[in-house]
């Protein structure tokens, strides 16, 4: 029997194992016959799947976490049963911004703990010239773009809160905004870094991975109830994805997975730069060197898809750091049971993997993040770094 | 009346005739204060700049989780914002993403009153894309009636018909074929072109 789904996501390569989970009939040898829908933004697709519209979505992991929380917003417990992407962002600052860092950085700008001093002196000297803040785009409050870019500069002592102008804007308008100098730079997922990087528009300043080494990115997002009432689909589901997953992997594959991408139903950019994300081949600036990392972006490897509820902890310790959630253990744990790495493991079998870093979420500075005590982790931050 | 007058409500929506025509609407309601923001560039300044009590967006808008940023940083707004979400009304969540708005409102407004905007701009929503769907049918119609015209001036003068006898032949084919006229209008169309 066919089970209808309806399933929404937003144009990004980190939706690849849901759109070749549907377009090369993964989901259909599972029973399934999955509509996908492609939204325009991260509330139509919170909201869309919190009343019901669609079964399931392809989520920023912090929004599922804030709606289950009532963050901000009205509170529907979601489940985050499959990571669909770890990593996969980018840092990416406009020419005149990265000449300006530079000047500051004698030393370099590729060591992340430089460049955020340097943006600590830059923005210093900008203010005692009273020249306007900086300002930085992100894709939504509750997003690791958001959290990444903040953890980043607050590591030197930049508050982005007072320092600087972080602004929300949709992925697609990213590198208009750049060019018109709306904005001085940005973190967003792929391709949209990689697409500046062609127009000579903006340099790669750093991958997300070389901020956090690795965090769940992207969820498939269920509403709990749902996940409750429907389990043999779910299953049937991430039985699909993990396949796709795999899929996605094989490199003798990476031909037609970014072709299929590249339809203008789906993430709608040139196959050639689809290609650069998936094989984690970074180039930081126009005719520049390529920047290999197999960490920069994962689907399925080193069991990336398992849900991680140290993540989970991790984001929420990050939006207590930064005023969107009170701290409390009720919240902590709440926060880290919107991962379910149980249903994973129904379906799939244990599955053990180690940690790519000690503490599983591997952040260039200060102490390992432990998912138990998120007290300590804003302790360590509560002082600000001195300049 | 006066209430009503009082309250400033900013439309932002990319599609100008679907925005005039819920100004209308609200104008017609009482609410005299309305801003329409059609550009959305620096869309957060322009709210700022306008200071809206309510905020109507259109959910083709990406822009949309701009607006979700007002419930974050009050700075950058000059008073503090939240989404129109009355939990206990699921079915007014549901009419809003169906007619594909939503809303979002200074905090402490009455939700009474704020359920009577949202209504209204449901409704218009509604009756925009009733327009919409008319419109296109309307189009649809008229460029249905040019190709048989044509088709029935090809048939007159190849087989020598009358008016009538080449609309006969049409949809008399049209019936045994199970088309519709314009359909096999079209074909005559394609077929004479071909062989011209």
């Amino acid at each position: 029997m066919t089970t209808r789904l309806r399933i929404g996501f937003i144009p990004l390569c980190d939706a690849v194992a849901l759109l070749v989970a549907a377009d090369k009939g993964f989901c259909a040898a599972e029973g399934l016959d999955v509509e996908l829908v492609r939204e325009v933004s991260w509330s139509n697709v919170r909201d869309k799947l919190n009343i019901g519209l669609f079964d399931a979505a392809h989520l920023l992991a912090p929004v599922a976490i804030a709606s289950s929380l009532g963050l901000g917003h009205v509170k529907v417990p979601i489940v985050a049963p499959f990571t669909l992407a770890t990593n996969g962002n980018a840092v990416t600052v406009s020419p005149w911004l990265y000449n300006a860092l530079l000047a500051e950085a004698p030393d370099g700008l590729d060591d992340p703990m430089r460049s955020a001093q340097a943006l600590a002196r830059l923005v210093a000297s900008r203010k005692t010239r009273g020249e306007t803040p900086l300002t930085f785009g992100m894709t939504f409050p509750y997003s690791a773009h958001n959290y990444l870019l903040r953890f980043w500069m607050a590591a030197a002592g930049v508050n982005p809160d007072e320092d600087v102008h972080l602004v929300v804007l949709p992925p697609p308008y990213m590198v208009d905004s750049l060019a018109n100098k709306h904005v001085d730079g940005f973190c967003v997922g792929a391709p949209w870094n990689s697409v500046a990087v062609d127009l000579d528009i903006g340099r790669i300043l750093h991958a997300g991975a070389d901020i956090v080494a690795s965090m769940s990115e992207k969820v498939l997002a269920v509403r709990q109830v749902w996940a409750d009432e429907n389990g043999e689909t779910l299953a049937r589901l991430l039985r699909a994805l993990a396949r796709a997953g795999e899929f996605v992997e094989a490199a003798g594959n990476r031909d037609e997975v970014c072709a299929l991408l590249a339809a203008p139903n789906r993430v709608g950019v040139g196959p050639e730069v689809i290609r650069r994300t998936l094989d984690g081949r970074l180039t930081y600036a126009r005719g520049g060197d390529v920047h290999a990392s197999d960490n920069y972006f994962r689907i399925a490897r080193e069991g990336a898809a398992r849900p991680n509820p140290s993540h989970a902890a991790w984001l929420y310790a990050q939006m207590v750091r930064w005023g969107q959630a009170p701290l409390s253990p009720e919240l902590t744990t709440g926060a880290k049971a919107v991962f379910r790495p149980d249903i994973y493991d129904r379906v799939f079998g244990e599955w053990r993997t180690e940690p790519a870093t000690s503490d599983g979420v591997g952040a260039f500075a200060g102490p390992a993040f432990r998912d138990d005590d998120v007290a300590a982790h804003l302790r360590t931050w509560a002082t600000p770094a001195p300049r | 009346m006066d209430q009503s007058a009082s309250l400033k409500i900013a439309i932002v929506d990319e599609n100008p005739i679907r925005a005039a025509i819920l100004q209308d609407g609200l104008r017609e309601a009482g609410f005299t204060q309305v801003v329409r923001i059609d550009e959305t560039t620096n869309l957060l300044a322009r709210i700022h700049t306008a200071d809206p009590d309510v905020i109507l967006i259109d959910l083709e808008n990406p822009n949309r989780d701009v607006l979700e940023q007002m419930f974050q940083v009050s700075r950058i707004v000059k008073r503090p914002i939240a989404m129109f979400v009355d939990s206990s009304d699921a079915a007014s969540i549901q009419a809003s993403v169906d007619a594909g708005v939503s809303a979002y409102i200074v905090d402490g407004l009455k939700k009474e009153r704020i359920k009577y905007i949202l209504d209204l701009t449901i409704s218009r929503f509604n009756a925009f894309s009733k327009l919409q769907t008319e419109l296109d049918r309307a189009k649809t119609a008229l460029e249905d009636r040019k190709i048989i015209d044509r088709a029935k001036g090809i048939l007159m003068k190849a087989k020598n018909l009358s008016e009538e006898q080449a609309y006969a032949l049409m949809r008399k084919t049209a019936m045994n074929e199970n088309k519709k006229i314009a359909e096999i209008a079209q074909s005559i169309v394609t077929a004479a072109d071909l062989l011209k």
